[in-house]
């Protein structure tokens, strides 16, 4: 049995957001890329399936949509433990065109189980892994907070209003997975970082997909206003700044 | 293979181009990864416990070092064959950097993986490594190294500790007592120096410290890494068996001296993590704390603070990997010619004497400023021991005490530097007296038109030229015994020292410049610390003329110093405080 887990190359959570262009691009400038975090915990998951041996995991392959300049992420999800990689050769504006470049790659080589984060960091999108199963007619099971593989079956927890429901379902399937799939992310270990160097990288180029939506513009949060202390003795001020300032009364 | 650019001490009086140096932003996607492993690792397992670290569990430090272990970081540096990884010394440094952010961890894991493991692997043979290096790098062991004594501190050779060997000719009676053993309470293994018999020289040896004999003390009270385990060991008959000695019958101090270069190196790297880390504390509190109604960043001397922990940090990372690679260069070029794969090793670390010491002192001092400007920038939560402030304010201390006290290290900047070009291993007393015997002729040398980075080289070479004139006075005005002077010798240091720190920046700014174009923040930086380091190379110049001469003689000395160290003004108000701006907008260090 084969897992692809879908990886999105994604600016450190930390990371100060601005943007160039008029407020059109964003500015990746010092940035510093990672896995999306809920994409790791699906790649985490992926391989303690794997060293189950009960599971009949045999494989774990990460897939990515993006440039070359992505590697160093794909290299270090192989770096974790997984076998092998491939890349699609494209750089998506929106999550429609990684949806149908994955599946492209996955009715080429098909796998048992897609796993795929709920949501991004960056874009908040939530959309690729439910389009993913879509365009490969395939059932996908949203919110998963489980996932167990046994004897080739697999079971799924999701989370719901107030508990949790279990759910079993055909293969090939897509699960799009948050937050208790798996314990915590797997770090990298010195022998995992020398394998990686000879892992493969598929690099696959895309086929040609339009995308459906066109971004006008980014709107950065305003900052917070200023707050202003008002003395309990002196309530003529705090009403002159509700009536000319926040302009309220 | 790339070639030696440069050997040690040589940057007195040669210059190197830009390119030819190696600069951080220049490591590749294995070593990024790497560091991101050792900080991941820290987040996990590190900063979360860092109290319970504090209190002394030695428990708890031996389960993280191996933690450590089980991602391979305890066998970074160790060849594939015996278990470890056969990193490069500048990803080793890498290492050193990133897990000098981890407080009293940092000790311990540094301890294990540099003086616990490298002197076994340096100077062990096959089997001694196989028993022993082999299951350092995995864990199965963890190391210490066994070497002050309560009579012998910086005087290492002094040592009573005293091995003879036994009857039946197969172990060697080992009776003494060691002191400020790190790792001792948790140790498995011990490279302990002793005397053999009456030698004048030590002898090293590979002790298990669950040996019938070996007594160790409870952990000492300690002003700051309380987490890590010091303690002293007592040796009662020991028998060592005669295999385990390490390397020949004397050769210990020898040893001993070389593994301190090595430890010096990597405090120098140590301690740039440590400063960022603390850095980026300091700047988020002062980004948080409100006084008079603003965040008290905005105020001018916290940022002056500020810009001046970044450019000193800034400028220890531009030295210590400029040598990193030297340092590789020469061990390749070792290996090359069929040394051996440890000895090519500490060989290549020891050849560079005068810049590990350079980066020891200045490194430490450097921290010190970092972590005492950081309490003061949390003013009264400063001195609270709820603060990781205070943390860093009582460890940092000890990195001017250990691998050598920075009053040692000072002498060996100025000895180690005198007696390569003695040896003619580059030409120093030439030029230096050609200088000193033209002083009238001396000017700054100033062209017109001339570009922002041959301004800086003009800057450079002046200031060789200053230390090579006072290397000269000081040898000609106080003959052979020139050593004894300390102070005159440690105004001469002080003066090495500033020289390759700036020189390092200049450097690395200029080939960072070279790959991403001119950033503004980066220049700042340099023009302030060029400006400081001339006044300082100054300054110092004129307390050892006047210590070892006066008179028409002195004002000549002091009329050619004052034209090398002559730089343009800057308005270090306004650099430094773009500088900081800088720093509060990121809210962490990022330069």
């Amino acid at each position: 049995m084969k897992i692809l887990v879908c990886i999105s190359n994604v600016p450190d959570t930390t990371t100060k957001v601005k943007f160039t262009d008029n407020n059109t691009k964003f500015d990746s400038t010092g940035v510093q890329w990672v896995i999306n975090p809920w994409d790791e915990l699906a790649l985490t998951r992926a391989l303690e399936l794997k060293d189950n041996p009960a599971s009949g995991v045999k494989g774990v392959t990460v897939a990515h949509v993006g440039p070359a300049t992505s590697e160093p992420t794909i290299r270090k999800a192989l770096a974790i433990g997984a076998d092998d990689a491939i890349r699609v050769n494209f750089e998506p504006t929106e999550a429609y065109q990684v949806a149908a470049q994955l599946a492209e790659v996955i009715k080429n080589e098909p796998f048992d189980i897609i796993l795929c984060g709920i949501e991004s960091s960056d874009y908040n999108g939530s959309t690729v892994g439910s389009m993913l199963a879509e365009f490969l007619n395939a059932p996908s099971v949203s919110a998963v907070s489980g996932l167990n593989v046994e004897n080739g079956e697999a079971t799924i927890t999701r989370d719901i209003d107030g508990g949790k429901e279990t759910v079993s379902v055909p293969k090939p399937f897509v699960a799009i997975v948050q937050k208790g799939i798996a314990k915590e992310p797997r770090i990298a270990a010195m022998r995992g970082i020398m394998q990686a160097r000879t892992k493969q990288i598929k690099v696959v180029e895309p086929v040609s997909v339009s995308p459906l939506t066109e971004l006008i513009e980014f709107e950065p949060p305003k900052p917070r206003a200023k707050c202003i202390f008002v003395d309990a003795e002196n309530p003529k001020q705090l009403i002159e700044l509700l009536q000319n300032e926040a302009k309220v009364i | 293979m790339e070639t030696v650019k440069m050997k040690s001490g040589e940057f007195l009086v040669k210059d190197i181009d830009a390119k030819e140096i190696f600069i951080p932003e220049e490591f590749n996607e294995e070593q990024r990864m790497i560091a991101q492993t050792c900080r991941d690792f820290m987040d996990a397992e590190v900063f979360p416990n860092l109290d319970k670290i504090d209190k002394g569990d030695r428990e708890l430090m031996k389960g993280i070092l191996h933690k450590a272990a089980e991602l391979g970081m305890l066998g970074i540096a160790v060849p594939e064959e015996y278990n470890g990884f056969g990193q490069d010394f500048v990803t080793q440094m890498l290492v050193a950097e990133t897990t000098g952010a981890g407080y009293s961890f940092s000790v311990a894991y540094m301890c294990h993986c540099g003086i616990g493991t490298m002197p076994i692997l340096y100077y062990g043979n096959n089997e001694q490594r196989l028993r022993y290096v082999s299951r350092l790098a995995t864990g199965e062991l963890i190391g210490s190294y066994c070497l002050t004594e309560p009579g012998a501190g910086s005087d290492a050779n002094s040592g009573k500790t005293n091995a003879r060997l036994s009857e039946d000719g197969k172990h060697y009676i080992l009776n003494g007592q060691k002191m400020w053993i790190t790792n001792g309470g948790f140790a498995d293994t011990q490279v302990v120096f002793a005397k053999i018999d009456n030698d004048r020289i030590l002898s090293a040896f590979i002790v298990e410290s669950n040996w019938p004999g070996v007594v160790i003390g409870p952990d000492e009270h300690k002003m700051g890494i309380k987490g890590s385990s010091t303690t002293q060991i007592y040796y009662n008959d020991v028998k060592v068996p005669v295999e385990n000695m390490l390397g020949a019958r004397g050769e210990g101090f020898r040893i001993a001296l070389s593994i301190l270069h090595m430890g010096r190196m990597k405090l120098g790297a140590n301690v740039i993590g440590a400063a960022k880390q603390t850095i980026t504390d300091a700047v988020r509190y002062a980004n948080e704390r409100k006084q008079f109604g603003v965040l008290i960043s905005t105020f001018g001397a916290i940022k002056h603070k500020l810009a001046q922990m970044v450019i000193k940090a800034y400028a220890q990372e531009s030295a210590i990997y400029r040598v990193s690679k030297d340092v590789d260069n020469l061990i390749n070029q070792y290996k090359s010619e069929g040394c051996d794969h440890g000895r090519a090793g500490i060989d290549g670390i020891s050849h560079y004497a005068v810049e590990d010491a350079i980066l020891k002192v200045w490194g430490s001092e450097m921290l010190d400023f970092v972590v005492d400007e950081g309490v003061q920038i949390h003013g009264g939560m400063g001195y609270s021991a709820e603060m990781n402030i205070d943390r860093g304010y009582r460890d940092s201390r000890i990195n001017r005490i250990f691998e050598g006290t920075n009053e040692i290290n000072r002498l060996l900047v100025v000895e180690s530097a005198t007696k390569r070009a003695m040896k003619g291993e580059y030409d120093l007393f030439g030029p230096a007296k050609e200088l000193y015997e033209n002083l009238d002729n001396i000017t700054d040398g100033q062209v017109a038109g001339e570009s922002y980075f041959d301004q800086k080289k003009r800057y450079m070479k002046n200031f060789k030229k200053a230390i090579m004139i006072m290397i000269h006075a000081t040898m000609e005005k106080l003959g052979k015994k020139y050593m004894a002077e300390q102070e005159v010798v440690n105004n001469l240091a002080n003066m090495i020292m500033e020289l390759y720190m700036v020189e390092s920046m200049a450097l690395r700014i200029e080939k960072l410049e070279s790959i991403n174009g001119t950033r503004d923040v980066y220049r700042d930086m340099l023009n302030v610390f060029t400006y400081d380091t001339a006044y300082l190379i100054r300054k110092n110049a004129r307390d050892a003329i006047y210590s070892i001469t006066e008179g028409k003689e002195a004002d000549a000395l002091i009329k050619a110093i004052k034209n090398l160290t002559h730089v343009e003004g800057v308005n270090t108000m306004a650099a430094r405080r773009r500088i900081a701006d800088r720093l509060i907008e990121d809210n962490e260090y990022k330069f």
